[in-house]
Protein backbone atom coordinates (compact mmCIF):
# COMPACT_ATOMS: atom_id res chain seq x y z
CA UNK A 1 0.00 0.00 0.00
CA UNK A 2 2.68 2.40 1.10
CA UNK A 3 4.53 1.39 -1.75
CA UNK A 4 1.86 2.07 -4.12
CA UNK A 5 0.97 5.42 -2.82
CA UNK A 6 4.58 6.20 -3.10
CA UNK A 7 5.04 5.63 -6.39
CA UNK A 8 1.78 7.08 -7.63
CA UNK A 9 2.99 10.34 -5.45
CA UNK A 10 6.20 10.36 -7.50
CA UNK A 11 5.04 10.88 -10.37
CA UNK A 12 2.50 13.50 -9.59
CA UNK A 13 2.63 14.54 -5.76
CA UNK A 14 -0.64 17.24 -6.89
CA UNK A 15 -2.51 14.14 -7.37
CA UNK A 16 -5.64 14.46 -5.59
CA UNK A 17 -6.07 11.91 -2.20
CA UNK A 18 -9.47 10.89 -3.67
CA UNK A 19 -8.04 10.03 -6.87
CA UNK A 20 -5.19 7.72 -5.20
CA UNK A 21 -7.99 5.95 -2.94
CA UNK A 22 -9.95 5.12 -6.39
CA UNK A 23 -6.45 4.09 -7.97
CA UNK A 24 -5.57 1.57 -5.08
CA UNK A 25 -9.26 0.58 -4.22
CA UNK A 26 -8.93 1.86 -0.84
CA UNK A 27 -10.48 4.69 1.28
CA UNK A 28 -9.41 8.37 1.59
CA UNK A 29 -9.03 8.37 5.46
CA UNK A 30 -6.40 5.50 4.78
CA UNK A 31 -4.51 7.20 2.12
CA UNK A 32 -4.63 10.24 4.33
CA UNK A 33 -3.43 8.97 7.18
CA UNK A 34 -0.34 7.11 5.35
CA UNK A 35 0.61 9.70 3.90
CA UNK A 36 0.93 11.78 7.25
CA UNK A 37 2.41 8.77 8.98
CA UNK A 38 5.02 8.31 6.10
CA UNK A 39 5.74 12.48 6.28
CA UNK A 40 6.20 11.97 10.04
CA UNK A 41 8.32 9.13 9.43
CA UNK A 42 10.79 11.33 7.11
CA UNK A 43 10.25 8.77 4.21
CA UNK A 44 8.08 11.79 2.27
CA UNK A 45 10.65 14.40 2.53
CA UNK A 46 9.13 17.16 0.54
CA UNK A 47 7.02 18.09 -2.76
CA UNK A 48 8.77 19.23 -5.49
CA UNK A 49 7.67 20.71 -8.60
CA UNK A 50 10.07 19.52 -11.80
CA UNK A 51 10.41 22.74 -13.42
CA UNK A 52 12.80 23.10 -17.11
CA UNK A 53 14.20 27.04 -15.90
CA UNK A 54 16.19 27.20 -19.81
CA UNK A 55 12.44 27.96 -20.51
CA UNK A 56 11.92 31.03 -18.24
CA UNK A 57 13.14 34.49 -17.99
CA UNK A 58 15.28 33.34 -15.08
CA UNK A 59 19.20 33.09 -15.24
CA UNK A 60 20.18 29.91 -13.49
CA UNK A 61 23.44 27.91 -13.50
CA UNK A 62 23.94 24.51 -12.43
CA UNK A 63 26.73 22.76 -11.37
CA UNK A 64 28.38 19.30 -10.07
CA UNK A 65 31.51 19.37 -8.08
CA UNK A 66 33.86 16.58 -7.72
CA UNK A 67 34.99 17.13 -3.72
CA UNK A 68 37.77 15.12 -2.25
CA UNK A 69 38.03 15.31 1.42
CA UNK A 70 39.66 13.70 4.12
CA UNK A 71 37.14 11.93 7.20
CA UNK A 72 37.12 12.63 10.19
CA UNK A 73 37.67 10.76 13.01
CA UNK A 74 34.83 9.12 14.66
CA UNK A 75 32.64 11.76 11.99
CA UNK A 76 33.30 9.76 9.05
CA UNK A 77 32.05 11.79 6.14
CA UNK A 78 28.87 12.97 7.87
CA UNK A 79 30.20 15.91 9.08
CA UNK A 80 32.06 17.10 6.41
CA UNK A 81 28.79 16.85 4.34
CA UNK A 82 26.78 18.90 6.31
CA UNK A 83 29.08 21.37 6.45
CA UNK A 84 28.61 21.39 2.49
CA UNK A 85 24.91 20.72 2.35
CA UNK A 86 23.82 23.76 5.32
CA UNK A 87 24.99 26.32 2.16
CA UNK A 88 21.58 27.85 0.98
CA UNK A 89 23.64 27.26 -2.79
CA UNK A 90 23.77 23.69 -2.00
CA UNK A 91 20.99 21.91 -3.91
CA UNK A 92 22.19 18.00 -3.43
CA UNK A 93 24.99 16.54 -2.07
CA UNK A 94 26.00 12.51 -2.61
CA UNK A 95 28.99 10.37 -0.95
CA UNK A 96 30.22 8.11 -3.68
CA UNK A 97 32.16 5.60 -4.68
CA UNK A 98 35.31 5.60 -6.37
CA UNK A 99 37.68 8.45 -7.75
CA UNK A 100 36.07 11.40 -5.27
CA UNK A 101 34.59 11.42 -2.12
CA UNK A 102 31.39 13.86 -2.33
CA UNK A 103 29.18 15.06 -5.08
CA UNK A 104 27.61 18.75 -4.54
CA UNK A 105 25.57 19.93 -7.12
CA UNK A 106 25.13 23.54 -7.03
CA UNK A 107 22.88 26.32 -8.29
CA UNK A 108 23.35 30.34 -8.82
CA UNK A 109 22.69 32.78 -11.24
CA UNK A 110 25.73 32.97 -13.11
CA UNK A 111 28.97 30.86 -13.79
CA UNK A 112 30.75 33.32 -11.94
CA UNK A 113 28.87 33.30 -8.63
CA UNK A 114 29.07 29.75 -8.60
CA UNK A 115 32.74 29.39 -9.51
CA UNK A 116 33.52 32.04 -6.41
CA UNK A 117 31.31 30.35 -4.17
CA UNK A 118 33.41 27.04 -4.92
CA UNK A 119 36.21 29.21 -4.40
CA UNK A 120 35.32 31.18 -1.28
CA UNK A 121 33.42 28.70 0.66
CA UNK A 122 34.02 25.15 -0.61
CA UNK A 123 37.25 25.07 -1.34
CA UNK A 124 38.78 26.33 1.53
CA UNK A 125 37.16 24.26 3.88
CA UNK A 126 39.84 22.49 5.88
CA UNK A 127 38.63 18.67 5.26
CA UNK A 128 38.62 19.54 1.75
CA UNK A 129 41.44 18.39 -0.38
CA UNK A 130 40.37 19.24 -3.71
CA UNK A 131 37.47 20.73 -5.94
CA UNK A 132 36.59 19.41 -9.57
CA UNK A 133 33.61 21.94 -11.23
CA UNK A 134 31.25 20.79 -13.78
CA UNK A 135 28.68 23.03 -15.26
CA UNK A 136 25.62 21.60 -16.73
CA UNK A 137 24.76 22.95 -20.21
CA UNK A 138 21.34 21.26 -21.13
CA UNK A 139 19.20 19.26 -18.84
CA UNK A 140 17.76 16.31 -20.87
CA UNK A 141 15.98 14.39 -18.67
CA UNK A 142 15.71 15.41 -15.06
CA UNK A 143 13.92 12.94 -12.01
CA UNK A 144 12.44 10.40 -14.88
CA UNK A 145 11.09 13.14 -16.83
CA UNK A 146 12.48 14.29 -20.49
CA UNK A 147 12.73 18.09 -20.67
CA UNK A 148 11.48 17.58 -24.64
CA UNK A 149 8.51 18.17 -26.18
CA UNK A 150 5.29 16.93 -24.77
CA UNK A 151 4.48 13.35 -26.15
CA UNK A 152 1.94 13.18 -28.86
CA UNK A 153 -0.95 10.45 -29.11
CA UNK A 154 0.20 9.19 -32.92
CA UNK A 155 -2.79 6.71 -32.24
CA UNK A 156 -5.66 6.09 -34.32
CA UNK A 157 -8.68 7.78 -32.58
CA UNK A 158 -10.75 4.52 -33.18
CA UNK A 159 -9.43 0.88 -33.55
CA UNK A 160 -10.60 -2.67 -32.54
CA UNK B 1 -13.14 -3.82 -63.78
CA UNK B 2 -16.79 -4.91 -62.96
CA UNK B 3 -18.01 -5.22 -59.16
CA UNK B 4 -19.42 -8.92 -60.08
CA UNK B 5 -15.62 -10.03 -60.64
CA UNK B 6 -15.07 -10.19 -56.97
CA UNK B 7 -15.96 -13.29 -55.18
CA UNK B 8 -19.22 -13.55 -53.40
CA UNK B 9 -18.09 -14.63 -50.48
CA UNK B 10 -16.18 -11.24 -49.96
CA UNK B 11 -18.75 -9.13 -51.65
CA UNK B 12 -20.92 -10.12 -48.96
CA UNK B 13 -18.88 -9.81 -45.87
CA UNK B 14 -20.19 -6.39 -43.80
CA UNK B 15 -17.54 -4.25 -43.40
CA UNK B 16 -16.24 -3.96 -39.91
CA UNK B 17 -18.37 -1.85 -37.65
CA UNK B 18 -15.78 0.26 -36.19
CA UNK B 19 -14.25 1.23 -39.71
CA UNK B 20 -17.74 3.38 -40.26
CA UNK B 21 -17.63 5.15 -36.54
CA UNK B 22 -13.52 5.71 -37.62
CA UNK B 23 -14.32 7.98 -40.47
CA UNK B 24 -16.56 10.05 -38.72
CA UNK B 25 -14.50 10.27 -35.16
CA UNK B 26 -11.63 11.06 -37.52
CA UNK B 27 -13.17 14.06 -38.68
CA UNK B 28 -13.46 15.44 -35.67
CA UNK B 29 -10.34 17.78 -34.99
CA UNK B 30 -10.71 18.54 -30.81
CA UNK B 31 -11.77 14.95 -29.73
CA UNK B 32 -10.88 13.52 -27.01
CA UNK B 33 -11.06 9.61 -27.21
CA UNK B 34 -11.52 6.47 -25.02
CA UNK B 35 -11.66 4.44 -28.29
CA UNK B 36 -8.55 2.56 -29.37
CA UNK B 37 -7.79 -0.87 -28.87
CA UNK B 38 -3.94 -0.34 -28.08
CA UNK B 39 -1.84 0.50 -24.87
CA UNK B 40 -0.54 4.77 -24.93
CA UNK B 41 2.80 3.43 -23.75
CA UNK B 42 5.87 3.29 -26.29
CA UNK B 43 7.17 0.06 -26.54
CA UNK B 44 9.97 -0.06 -23.58
CA UNK B 45 13.27 1.34 -24.41
CA UNK B 46 15.27 -1.62 -24.35
CA UNK B 47 13.25 -3.67 -26.50
CA UNK B 48 13.42 -1.23 -29.24
CA UNK B 49 17.02 -1.07 -28.36
CA UNK B 50 17.27 -4.95 -29.56
CA UNK B 51 15.76 -4.04 -32.81
CA UNK B 52 17.85 -0.96 -33.71
CA UNK B 53 20.90 -3.03 -32.89
CA UNK B 54 19.85 -6.07 -34.97
CA UNK B 55 18.79 -4.18 -37.94
CA UNK B 56 22.37 -2.27 -37.12
CA UNK B 57 24.04 -5.88 -37.51
CA UNK B 58 22.26 -6.29 -40.90
CA UNK B 59 19.37 -8.85 -39.51
CA UNK B 60 17.08 -8.06 -42.15
CA UNK B 61 16.88 -11.40 -44.37
CA UNK B 62 14.33 -14.06 -43.61
CA UNK B 63 14.18 -16.36 -40.69
CA UNK B 64 12.63 -20.03 -40.83
CA UNK B 65 8.81 -19.95 -41.56
CA UNK B 66 7.89 -21.11 -38.01
CA UNK B 67 10.04 -18.11 -36.37
CA UNK B 68 13.69 -17.88 -34.80
CA UNK B 69 14.39 -20.78 -32.58
CA UNK B 70 15.49 -18.73 -30.03
CA UNK B 71 12.44 -16.95 -30.07
CA UNK B 72 10.20 -20.08 -29.73
CA UNK B 73 12.46 -21.61 -27.33
CA UNK B 74 12.06 -18.39 -25.51
CA UNK B 75 7.54 -18.16 -25.91
CA UNK B 76 8.24 -22.15 -24.67
CA UNK B 77 9.88 -21.28 -21.42
CA UNK B 78 7.31 -18.31 -20.95
CA UNK B 79 4.31 -20.09 -21.68
CA UNK B 80 5.62 -22.59 -19.15
CA UNK B 81 6.83 -20.50 -16.44
CA UNK B 82 3.28 -18.14 -16.52
CA UNK B 83 1.23 -20.58 -17.69
CA UNK B 84 2.14 -23.97 -16.65
CA UNK B 85 1.79 -25.41 -20.54
CA UNK B 86 4.66 -27.05 -21.92
CA UNK B 87 4.76 -26.89 -25.53
CA UNK B 88 8.14 -28.24 -28.17
CA UNK B 89 9.36 -25.30 -30.09
CA UNK B 90 10.37 -27.29 -32.67
CA UNK B 91 6.84 -28.65 -33.23
CA UNK B 92 4.49 -27.07 -31.59
CA UNK B 93 4.95 -23.22 -31.81
CA UNK B 94 4.61 -20.90 -34.54
CA UNK B 95 5.40 -17.63 -34.77
CA UNK B 96 2.80 -14.99 -36.72
CA UNK B 97 2.32 -11.95 -37.94
CA UNK B 98 -0.23 -10.67 -34.75
CA UNK B 99 -2.31 -13.00 -33.25
CA UNK B 100 -4.93 -11.82 -35.96
CA UNK B 101 -3.20 -14.08 -38.16
CA UNK B 102 -3.13 -16.87 -35.82
CA UNK B 103 -6.48 -16.84 -35.86
CA UNK B 104 -6.88 -16.82 -39.71
CA UNK B 105 -4.84 -19.60 -40.24
CA UNK B 106 -6.20 -21.45 -37.43
CA UNK B 107 -9.45 -21.06 -38.92
CA UNK B 108 -8.63 -22.12 -42.29
CA UNK B 109 -6.45 -25.14 -41.34
CA UNK B 110 -9.21 -26.56 -39.58
CA UNK B 111 -12.31 -25.98 -41.15
CA UNK B 112 -14.35 -28.01 -43.49
CA UNK B 113 -17.23 -26.10 -45.61
CA UNK B 114 -19.96 -26.08 -43.45
CA UNK B 115 -18.30 -26.83 -40.20
CA UNK B 116 -19.73 -24.86 -37.30
CA UNK B 117 -17.58 -22.16 -35.12
CA UNK B 118 -18.77 -21.24 -31.55
CA UNK B 119 -18.22 -17.62 -30.90
CA UNK B 120 -19.27 -16.36 -27.71
CA UNK B 121 -20.00 -12.10 -28.24
CA UNK B 122 -19.49 -9.88 -27.88
CA UNK B 123 -15.81 -10.53 -29.23
CA UNK B 124 -13.15 -9.05 -31.23
CA UNK B 125 -14.31 -7.94 -34.92
CA UNK B 126 -12.10 -10.67 -36.86
CA UNK B 127 -13.55 -14.30 -35.82
CA UNK B 128 -16.51 -14.23 -37.59
CA UNK B 129 -15.51 -13.29 -40.63
CA UNK B 130 -12.16 -15.19 -40.92
CA UNK B 131 -14.84 -18.12 -40.56
CA UNK B 132 -16.56 -17.07 -43.11
CA UNK B 133 -13.43 -16.82 -45.72
CA UNK B 134 -12.46 -20.41 -44.58
CA UNK B 135 -15.93 -21.80 -45.70
CA UNK B 136 -17.38 -22.63 -41.81
CA UNK B 137 -20.40 -21.50 -40.45
CA UNK B 138 -20.15 -18.71 -37.13
CA UNK B 139 -22.73 -19.84 -34.41
CA UNK B 140 -22.35 -16.89 -32.02
CA UNK B 141 -23.24 -17.59 -28.35
CA UNK B 142 -24.70 -14.22 -26.23
CA UNK B 143 -22.63 -13.86 -23.33
CA UNK B 144 -24.87 -11.99 -20.59
CA UNK B 145 -24.25 -8.92 -18.45
CA UNK B 146 -25.59 -10.45 -15.55
CA UNK B 147 -22.66 -13.29 -16.04
CA UNK B 148 -19.99 -10.52 -16.10
CA UNK B 149 -19.93 -11.60 -19.82
CA UNK B 150 -18.67 -14.97 -19.25
CA UNK B 151 -19.95 -18.03 -21.22
CA UNK B 152 -21.74 -20.82 -19.08
CA UNK B 153 -21.81 -24.03 -19.59
CA UNK B 154 -25.66 -24.31 -20.20
CA UNK B 155 -25.40 -21.85 -23.24
CA UNK B 156 -21.79 -23.73 -24.51
CA UNK B 157 -24.13 -26.75 -24.47
CA UNK B 158 -27.06 -25.36 -25.94
CA UNK B 159 -25.13 -24.62 -28.98
CA UNK B 160 -23.23 -27.42 -29.98
CA UNK B 161 -24.52 -29.84 -32.41
CA UNK B 162 -22.93 -32.43 -34.71
CA UNK B 163 -21.12 -29.77 -37.13
CA UNK B 164 -19.47 -27.94 -33.93
CA UNK B 165 -15.75 -28.14 -35.16
CA UNK B 166 -14.39 -25.21 -32.62
CA UNK B 167 -15.26 -22.97 -30.18
CA UNK B 168 -13.61 -19.56 -29.63
CA UNK B 169 -12.50 -18.25 -25.81
CA UNK B 170 -11.53 -14.89 -26.36
CA UNK B 171 -10.79 -14.18 -22.94
CA UNK B 172 -9.64 -11.92 -21.21
CA UNK B 173 -12.17 -10.02 -23.75
CA UNK B 174 -12.06 -7.42 -25.80
CA UNK B 175 -14.87 -5.37 -25.38
CA UNK B 176 -15.75 -6.91 -22.28
CA UNK B 177 -13.06 -6.90 -19.95
CA UNK B 178 -14.80 -10.24 -18.62
CA UNK B 179 -12.20 -12.75 -17.82
CA UNK B 180 -12.88 -16.55 -16.71
CA UNK B 181 -11.39 -18.27 -14.15
CA UNK B 182 -10.33 -21.51 -13.16
CA UNK B 183 -13.92 -22.94 -12.05
CA UNK B 184 -15.52 -21.24 -15.20
CA UNK B 185 -12.85 -23.09 -17.69
CA UNK B 186 -13.78 -25.97 -15.39
CA UNK B 187 -17.25 -26.34 -16.31
CA UNK B 188 -16.60 -25.68 -20.07
CA UNK B 189 -14.17 -28.55 -19.70
CA UNK B 190 -16.35 -30.80 -18.54
CA UNK B 191 -18.48 -30.34 -21.90
CA UNK B 192 -15.72 -30.33 -23.93
CA UNK B 193 -13.35 -33.36 -22.76
CA UNK B 194 -14.96 -36.35 -24.77
CA UNK B 195 -16.10 -34.23 -27.61
CA UNK B 196 -13.66 -33.85 -31.18
CA UNK B 197 -14.47 -30.26 -30.63
CA UNK B 198 -10.80 -27.81 -30.74
CA UNK B 199 -10.54 -25.00 -28.47
CA UNK B 200 -9.26 -21.31 -30.42
CA UNK B 201 -8.04 -19.98 -27.20
CA UNK B 202 -7.29 -15.95 -27.94
CA UNK B 203 -5.35 -15.49 -24.97
CA UNK B 204 -3.58 -12.04 -25.99
CA UNK B 205 -4.65 -10.08 -23.02
CA UNK B 206 -3.70 -12.50 -20.68
CA UNK B 207 -1.12 -10.59 -19.02
CA UNK B 208 -3.49 -8.05 -18.56
CA UNK B 209 -5.43 -9.25 -15.96
CA UNK B 210 -6.06 -8.04 -12.55
CA UNK B 211 -6.14 -8.91 -8.90
CA UNK B 212 -5.83 -12.49 -10.26
CA UNK B 213 -3.84 -14.53 -12.01
CA UNK B 214 -5.02 -15.75 -15.59
CA UNK B 215 -5.65 -18.69 -16.34
CA UNK B 216 -5.32 -20.83 -19.68
CA UNK B 217 -7.70 -23.08 -20.68
CA UNK B 218 -5.10 -25.57 -21.91
CA UNK B 219 -3.97 -26.18 -18.28
CA UNK B 220 -7.38 -27.67 -17.31
CA UNK B 221 -6.98 -31.42 -17.47
CA UNK B 222 -8.10 -33.05 -20.23
CA UNK B 223 -8.36 -30.06 -22.32
CA UNK B 224 -3.88 -29.29 -23.68
CA UNK B 225 -4.62 -32.20 -26.83
CA UNK B 226 -7.51 -30.20 -28.00
CA UNK B 227 -6.30 -26.44 -27.07
CA UNK B 228 -4.49 -23.75 -29.55
CA UNK B 229 -3.65 -20.96 -27.69
CA UNK B 230 -2.98 -17.52 -29.57
CA UNK B 231 -1.35 -15.01 -27.85
CA UNK B 232 1.07 -12.28 -28.93
CA UNK B 233 3.70 -9.00 -27.86
CA UNK B 234 0.83 -6.23 -28.68
CA UNK B 235 -0.87 -5.76 -24.96
CA UNK B 236 1.78 -7.00 -23.05
CA UNK B 237 4.45 -5.27 -24.26
CA UNK B 238 3.01 -2.58 -26.05
CA UNK B 239 4.45 -3.44 -29.28
CA UNK B 240 1.57 -3.31 -31.78
CA UNK B 241 3.28 -2.04 -34.68
CA UNK B 242 5.76 -4.91 -34.69
CA UNK B 243 3.35 -6.98 -35.96
CA UNK B 244 4.34 -10.43 -33.84
CA UNK B 245 1.90 -12.68 -32.56
CA UNK B 246 1.84 -16.65 -31.83
CA UNK B 247 0.28 -19.85 -32.12
CA UNK B 248 1.16 -23.04 -29.62
CA UNK B 249 -1.01 -26.30 -29.93
CA UNK B 250 -0.61 -29.53 -31.35
CA UNK B 251 1.87 -30.97 -33.73
CA UNK B 252 -0.26 -31.37 -36.25
CA UNK B 253 -2.32 -28.54 -36.59
CA UNK B 254 0.82 -26.32 -35.99
CA UNK B 255 2.12 -28.49 -38.88
CA UNK B 256 -0.91 -27.37 -41.39
CA UNK B 257 -0.79 -23.94 -39.99
CA UNK B 258 2.75 -23.56 -41.01
CA UNK B 259 2.02 -24.67 -44.69
CA UNK B 260 -0.60 -22.14 -45.06
CA UNK B 261 1.72 -19.07 -43.16
CA UNK B 262 4.51 -20.42 -45.56
CA UNK B 263 3.08 -19.54 -48.49
CA UNK B 264 0.69 -17.00 -47.55
CA UNK B 265 3.62 -15.35 -45.31
CA UNK B 266 6.95 -16.90 -45.68
CA UNK B 267 8.04 -15.26 -41.91
CA UNK B 268 7.03 -12.81 -39.18
CA UNK B 269 8.84 -9.53 -39.57
CA UNK B 270 12.87 -10.39 -39.10
CA UNK B 271 13.51 -7.16 -36.30
CA UNK B 272 10.56 -7.91 -34.40
CA UNK B 273 11.25 -11.33 -33.64
CA UNK B 274 15.07 -10.48 -32.43
CA UNK B 275 13.00 -7.57 -30.46
CA UNK B 276 10.27 -10.56 -28.94
CA UNK B 277 13.17 -12.34 -27.60
CA UNK B 278 14.48 -9.39 -25.42
CA UNK B 279 10.92 -8.83 -24.47
CA UNK B 280 10.36 -12.30 -23.09
CA UNK B 281 13.83 -12.38 -21.69
CA UNK B 282 13.97 -9.06 -19.79
CA UNK B 283 10.22 -7.77 -20.35
CA UNK B 284 8.64 -9.29 -17.04
CA UNK B 285 8.89 -5.86 -15.07
CA UNK B 286 7.73 -3.71 -17.58
CA UNK B 287 4.49 -6.20 -17.78
CA UNK B 288 3.99 -5.67 -14.28
CA UNK B 289 4.56 -1.61 -14.24
CA UNK B 290 2.18 -1.17 -17.21
CA UNK B 291 -0.44 -3.67 -15.65
CA UNK B 292 -0.32 -1.53 -12.42
CA UNK B 293 -0.58 1.44 -14.15
CA UNK B 294 -3.95 0.18 -15.95
CA UNK B 295 -5.08 -1.39 -13.15
CA UNK B 296 -5.52 1.97 -11.41
CA UNK B 297 -7.37 3.57 -14.81
CA UNK B 298 -9.51 0.98 -14.58
CA UNK B 299 -9.96 1.84 -11.26
CA UNK B 300 -10.63 5.01 -11.91
CA UNK B 301 -12.92 4.89 -15.06
CA UNK B 302 -15.44 1.86 -13.43
CA UNK B 303 -16.05 4.22 -10.22
CA UNK B 304 -16.66 7.28 -12.20
CA UNK B 305 -19.14 5.27 -14.39
CA UNK B 306 -20.85 3.93 -11.61
CA UNK B 307 -20.93 7.28 -9.92
CA UNK B 308 -23.04 8.81 -12.39
CA UNK B 309 -25.19 6.03 -12.05
CA UNK B 310 -24.46 4.26 -15.03
CA UNK B 311 -24.56 -0.03 -14.91
CA UNK B 312 -21.18 -1.30 -15.26
CA UNK B 313 -19.92 -4.62 -13.98
CA UNK B 314 -16.36 -4.69 -12.98
CA UNK B 315 -13.99 -5.78 -15.61
CA UNK B 316 -11.15 -7.97 -14.98
CA UNK B 317 -8.91 -8.19 -17.84
CA UNK B 318 -7.68 -6.32 -21.01
CA UNK B 319 -8.13 -2.49 -20.64
CA UNK B 320 -11.78 -1.99 -21.55
CA UNK B 321 -14.56 -1.06 -19.94
CA UNK B 322 -18.17 -1.93 -21.10
CA UNK B 323 -21.05 0.09 -19.47
CA UNK B 324 -24.70 -0.13 -20.06
CA UNK B 325 -26.27 2.99 -22.06
CA UNK B 326 -29.93 0.53 -21.94
CA UNK B 327 -31.59 3.71 -19.84
CA UNK B 328 -30.75 6.18 -22.51
CA UNK B 329 -33.60 4.41 -24.90
CA UNK B 330 -30.48 4.83 -27.93
CA UNK B 331 -28.91 2.53 -29.80
CA UNK B 332 -25.43 2.19 -29.25
CA UNK B 333 -24.40 4.02 -32.34
CA UNK B 334 -26.96 6.82 -32.05
CA UNK B 335 -25.81 7.20 -28.58
CA UNK B 336 -22.09 7.23 -29.86
CA UNK B 337 -22.87 9.02 -32.47
CA UNK B 338 -24.59 12.18 -30.46
CA UNK B 339 -21.92 11.79 -27.44
CA UNK B 340 -19.17 12.41 -30.47
CA UNK B 341 -21.01 15.61 -32.10
CA UNK B 342 -22.50 17.08 -28.35
CA UNK B 343 -19.56 16.30 -25.99
CA UNK B 344 -16.88 15.47 -28.79
CA UNK B 345 -15.54 12.17 -26.97
CA UNK B 346 -14.99 9.03 -28.77
CA UNK B 347 -16.09 5.73 -27.96
CA UNK B 348 -16.80 2.88 -29.79
CA UNK B 349 -20.54 1.45 -30.12
CA UNK B 350 -21.07 -2.41 -28.35
CA UNK B 351 -22.69 -2.94 -32.08
CA UNK B 352 -18.82 -3.39 -33.19
CA UNK B 353 -18.19 -6.25 -31.70
CA UNK B 354 -21.94 -8.24 -32.96
CA UNK B 355 -25.46 -7.82 -32.32
CA UNK B 356 -25.12 -8.50 -28.45
CA UNK B 357 -23.46 -5.41 -27.89
CA UNK B 358 -26.28 -3.83 -28.54
CA UNK B 359 -27.41 -1.53 -25.23
CA UNK B 360 -23.57 -1.00 -24.19
CA UNK B 361 -19.91 1.19 -24.99
CA UNK B 362 -16.30 0.06 -25.11
CA UNK B 363 -14.77 2.64 -23.52
CA UNK B 364 -10.64 2.12 -23.00
CA UNK B 365 -8.59 3.37 -21.03
CA UNK B 366 -5.28 2.96 -22.04
CA UNK B 367 -4.94 6.60 -22.21
CA UNK B 368 -3.95 9.24 -19.19
CA UNK B 369 -5.75 10.03 -15.76
CA UNK B 370 -6.24 13.29 -17.17
CA UNK B 371 -7.85 12.22 -20.24
CA UNK B 372 -9.65 9.84 -18.83
CA UNK B 373 -11.33 12.47 -16.21
CA UNK B 374 -12.00 14.97 -18.78
CA UNK B 375 -13.93 12.25 -20.85
CA UNK B 376 -16.10 11.12 -17.77
CA UNK B 377 -16.93 14.76 -16.89
CA UNK B 378 -18.46 15.20 -20.28
CA UNK B 379 -19.83 12.06 -20.51
CA UNK B 380 -21.77 12.90 -17.02
CA UNK B 381 -22.82 16.06 -19.01
CA UNK B 382 -24.05 14.08 -21.64
CA UNK B 383 -26.20 11.62 -19.58
CA UNK B 384 -27.65 14.45 -17.30
CA UNK B 385 -29.03 15.48 -20.27
CA UNK B 386 -30.69 12.10 -21.55
CA UNK B 387 -31.53 9.58 -18.52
Amino acid sequence: MREEILEILEKNSRIEIKDIAIMLNTTEEEVENEIKQMEKEQIICGYNTLINWDKTKKDLVTALIEVKVTPQRGEGFDKIAERIYRFNEVKAVYLMSGGFDLTVIIEGRTMKEVALFVAQKLAPLEAVLSTATHFVLKKYKDHGIPFEEPHKDERMVVSP
Amino acid sequence: MKPEMIATTIRNIPPSGIRKFFDIANEMKDAISLGVGEPDFDTPWHIREEGIYNLEKGKTVYTSNSGLMELRQEISTYLSRRFNITYNPKTQILVTVGASEAIDLALRALLNPGDEVLIPEPSYVSYKPCTIMAGGVPVTITTKAEDEFRLTPEQLEAHITDKTKVLILPYPNNPTGGIMEREDLEKIANILRDKDILVISDEIYAELTYDREHVSIASIPGMYENTLVINGFSKAYAMTGWRLGYAAGPEELIAMMTKIHQYAIMCAPTTSQFAAVEALRNGDSDVAEMRNSFNRRRRVMVDGFRKMGMDCFEPLGAFYVFPSIQKTGMSSEEFCTKLLYEQKVAVVPGTAFGESGEGFIRCSYAYSIDNIKEALRRIEKFMEQYQ
